[in-house]
C-alpha cells in the first residue's frame, strides 16, 4: 500500500502541496484528477520519490521514501513522466532492457532477458523492437517506455498524463493495458490524468485534489456525481450512463 | 561500420605512421636497424603515435560523455569551458610554482578543469531555453571568458609565451619523457567504459535515472571527473585540439545511436584514427616541414561540423 501522510511541499513561497494525506490500494488504478495547478503532478512526484517533500512522510509497503535506498525503491516502484522530450537515440529493445537495471546494474542474466522479451511482447512492439525512439510515432513511443516500466517489474506503477498527445485510439489502447496491468498481472497504478472520462470508465478509486489539497477521495461511484464534480471543477456537469459507464457531458 | 574495419584501420595507420618523417625509416629497415634510427623510432615516433592515439581517444571519449550528460550534441570540453579553465589552471600552477613538476601542473589542472566544467553544468541547470544551439553558445562564452582571465594575468607576469603552447596541439614536440603523463588517463577512460550504462541513463533525464534507482548527481560528477581527467592530461601533454571532441561521438551518434556501452569502444577507436590520420596529412602536405594539428583538424573537423548542423537543421525542418 500506498500512503502519504501530512505531506507538503513549496515551490518558492507557494505552497502547492497543502498537508496531503492520502491511500492508495493495492491492485487497484487509481486516478488523480483536479483543474490545473490542483498539485497533482507534484504529488506524484512526491511519492515517487522524483522531488522531495517539505513536510510529511510517504511510505510504501512501509519503505519509508525519503530513507529507503534508491537501488531497492526501484524495484518497487517506477514513474513514468511526460517523455516527449527524451532526446536520446536508443532502440526499443535497449529502452526496454535498461527497465531491468534495478537488477542487473547493465549486465543482462538470462532472466533479464526473459522480462525484456516478455515487455517488448506485452505492448506488442515485437516487429519494432530494432527499431530507434526517434523513428516512432508518439503512440508508439509511449509503448515503448510503457515496456520499459513492465520490464522494470514494479509493484506500483506511477504515470504522469499517460494520454498526453495521444491520439483517442491510442489512448483507449493504453487504458486498456493498465487494466490488464492490474487485473492480470496484479499491479497497482496510479495515474494523474485529465480526461474526465477516461478517469471515470477505466479506474477503481479516483483521488480529487484542488488548490493543493485532496477534497475528495473515494470508488468512481462516489466521485463521478455533478454535485461532487461541481465541487472539484466549478462547473456544471451532466452524467450520462452509457453501457454501464459514467460519461460526464460538459462540453456545452 | 563494423568495430573490426576500425580497429584494423587503425592499426594499418598506426604501424604506417611510423614511417612518416625526416628521417627515412622504412619497414625493411626494422630488422636491421641503425642506432639513429632506433633512436627515431623508440625516442619520438612511438611516443608521438602514443600521444596521438590517446589524445585522439580521450577527447572523443569526453565528448561523449559530456554530451550524455549535459542531453546535448554541442557540448564539447572545447565549448563547455573544460579546456580554458584546465589552461587556467596550468597559469596557476605556473604563478604559485615557477618550476612545478608536469605532475603538479596537472593535478592544479585538473581540480579547475571539474570546477569548470562543473561551473558549466550548474549554468545549464539554471537556463530556461535548453536550444540545442544556444547551450554550447552559452559554453562558449563561458570559455572565453575565463580565456580572458588567462590572459590578462598571463600577460601581466609575461607568461604569454609560455600559455600559448599550451593553446595549439602540437606533437611534433612530443618525445620519451614529455607525453607519459597521458597513460595516466587510460585507467580513467577503462572506468568510463563500466559506468557507461550509468551514463546512458543519465542521458535520459534525471527523472528516468532516479525512477531506475540511479544516484543521479554522483552518476554526473563521476562523469564530470572522468572527463575533468582525461582532458587535463591531453591539455598538458599535446594541447588543445579544437572539434574532436564534438565531432566524432556526433558521427558515432549518427550511425549505431546513444547506447554508450556500445558506442564508447567506436568513439575512441574512430577519435584516435581521426587525429592520425589528420596527423599523417600534416607531415605529408609540406614534407619535410608539418602543418600543426590544429589546423588539419580544424579544417577537416569544421567541415565535418558544418554538414553535421546543416543535416540536423534540414531533418528539423
Amino acid at each position: 500500500m500506498v500512503s502519504a501522510s501530512n505531506v507538503v511541499k513549496f515551490f518558492g513561497k507557494k505552497k502547492v502541496v497543502q498537508d496531503v494525506s492520502i491511500q492508495v490500494e493495492k491492485g487497484k488504478i487509481t486516478s488523480l484528477i483536479g483543474p490545473n495547478g490542483a498539485g497533482k503532478s507534484t504529488l506524484l512526484s512526491i511519492v515517487s520519490r522524483l522531488i522531495t517533500s517539505d513536510e510529511g512522510e510517504v511510505r510504501i509497503d512501509e519503505l519509508d521514501v525519503a530513507k529507503c535506498r534508491g537501488s531497492e525503491l526501484a524495484k518497487k516502484v517506477s514513474i513514468l513522466k511526460q517523455a516527449n522530450h527524451m532526446t536520446l537515440k536508443l532502440t526499443v529493445r535497449e529502452l526496454v532492457s535498461f527497465g531491468r537495471f534495478p537488477y542487473s546494474q547493465g549486465k543482462l542474466t538470462a532472466e533479464d532477458e526473459r522480462y525484456v522479451d516478455e515487455a517488448i511482447d506485452y505492448m506488442q512492439l515485437t516487429d519494432l523492437q530494432h527499431t530507434y525512439l526517434d523513428e516512432l510515432s508518439g503512440g508508439q513511443k509511449q509503448r515503448a517506455f510503457l515496456a520499459m516500466v513492465i520490464a522494470q517489474d514494479t509493484e506500483y506503477i506511477l504515470l504522469d498524463e499517460p494520454l498526453n498527445n495521444l491520439d483517442m485510439k491510442h489512448a483507449v489502447q493504453m487504458m486498456k493495458v493498465l487494466r490488464r496491468l492490474v487485473d492480470e498481472l496484479g499491479k497497482t497504478v496510479v495515474i494523474v490524468i485529465h480526461d474526465i472520462n477516461f478517469a471515470s470508465c477505466y479506474s477503481d478509486n479516483i483521488i480529487a485534489m484542488k488548490n493543493g489539497r485532496v477534497i475528495r477521495e473515494g470508488t468512481v461511484n462516489d466521485i463521478i456525481k455533478p454535485s461532487v464534480l461541481k465541487e472539484i471543477y466549478d462547473m456544471d456537469i451532466n452524467i450520462e450512463d452509457v453501457n454501464e459507464n459514467k460519461i460526464c457531458v460538459y462540453y456545452a | 561500420m563494423k568495430k573490426r574495419y576500425l580497429a584494423s584501420a587503425l592499426v594499418l595507420f598506426a604501424v604506417g605512421s611510423l614511417f612518416v618523417g625526416v628521417s627515412s625509416i622504412s619497414p625493411m629497415d626494422l630488422l636491421d636497424l641503425s642506432e639513429e634510427q632506433f633512436h627515431v623510432l623508440w625516442n619520438s615516433r612511438l611516443p608521438r603515435l602514443m600521444s596521438i592515439l590517446l589524445a585522439g581517444a580521450g577527447m572523443s571519449v569526453c565528448g561523449l560523455i559530456m554530451q550524455q550528460l549535459s542531453r546535448n550534441k554541442f557540448v564539447s570540453p572545447t565549448t563547455a569551458g573544460t579546456m580554458d579553465s584546465a589552461r587556467l589552471g596550468v597559469l596557476v600552477s605556473l604563478m604559485l610554482f615557477t618550476s612545478a613538476s608536469p605532475l603538479v601542473k596537472m593535478s592544479i589542472a585538473f581540480l579547475f578543469a571539474l570546477l569548470g566544467t562543473f561551473i558549466f553544468m550548474k549554468i545549464l541547470d539554471r537556463i530556461k531555453f535548453k536550444d540545442v544551439i544556444f547551450v554550447p553558445l552559452v559554453g562558449l562564452m563561458f570559455g572565453n571568458i575565463i580565456s580572458s582571465i588567462t590572459t590578462f594575468f598571463a600577460y601581466e607576469r609575461d607568461l604569454i609565451q609560455n600559455m600559448s603552447a599550451w593553446m595549439q596541439g602540437d606533437f611534433s614536440l612530443i618525445v620519451t619523457g614529455r607525453y607519459e603523463l597521458m597513460f595516466l588517463s587510460i585507467p580513467f577512460m577503462i572506468a568510463a567504459y563500466i559506468f557507461a550504462n550509468k551514463f546512458t541513463i543519465a542521458g535520459m533525464g534525471e527523472d528516468f535515472a532516479v525512477s531506475l534507482g540511479l544516484k543521479y548527481r554522483t552518476v554526473v560528477n563521476t562523469g564530470l571527473i572522468l572527463v575533468a581527467f582525461v582532458a587535463s592530461s591531453v591539455l598538458l601533454t599535446v594541447g588543445m585540439i579544437p572539434f574532436l571532441g564534438l565531432i566524432i561521438p556526433n558521427i558515432v551518434s549518427i550511425y549505431q545511436g546513444d547506447n554508450l556501452k556500445k558506442n564508447l569502444p567506436h568513439t575512441a577507436m574512430l577519435g584516435a584514427l581521426f587525429v592520425l590520420v589528420c596527423d599523417i596529412l600534416g607531415r605529408v602536405i609540406i614534407y619535410p616541414y608539418e602543418l600543426p594539428i590544429n589546423l588539419t583538424v580544424g579544417v577537416l573537423g569544421s567541415g565535418i561540423f558544418a554538414w553535421l548542423l546543416i543535416r540536423r537543421r534540414s531533418r528539423e525542418a
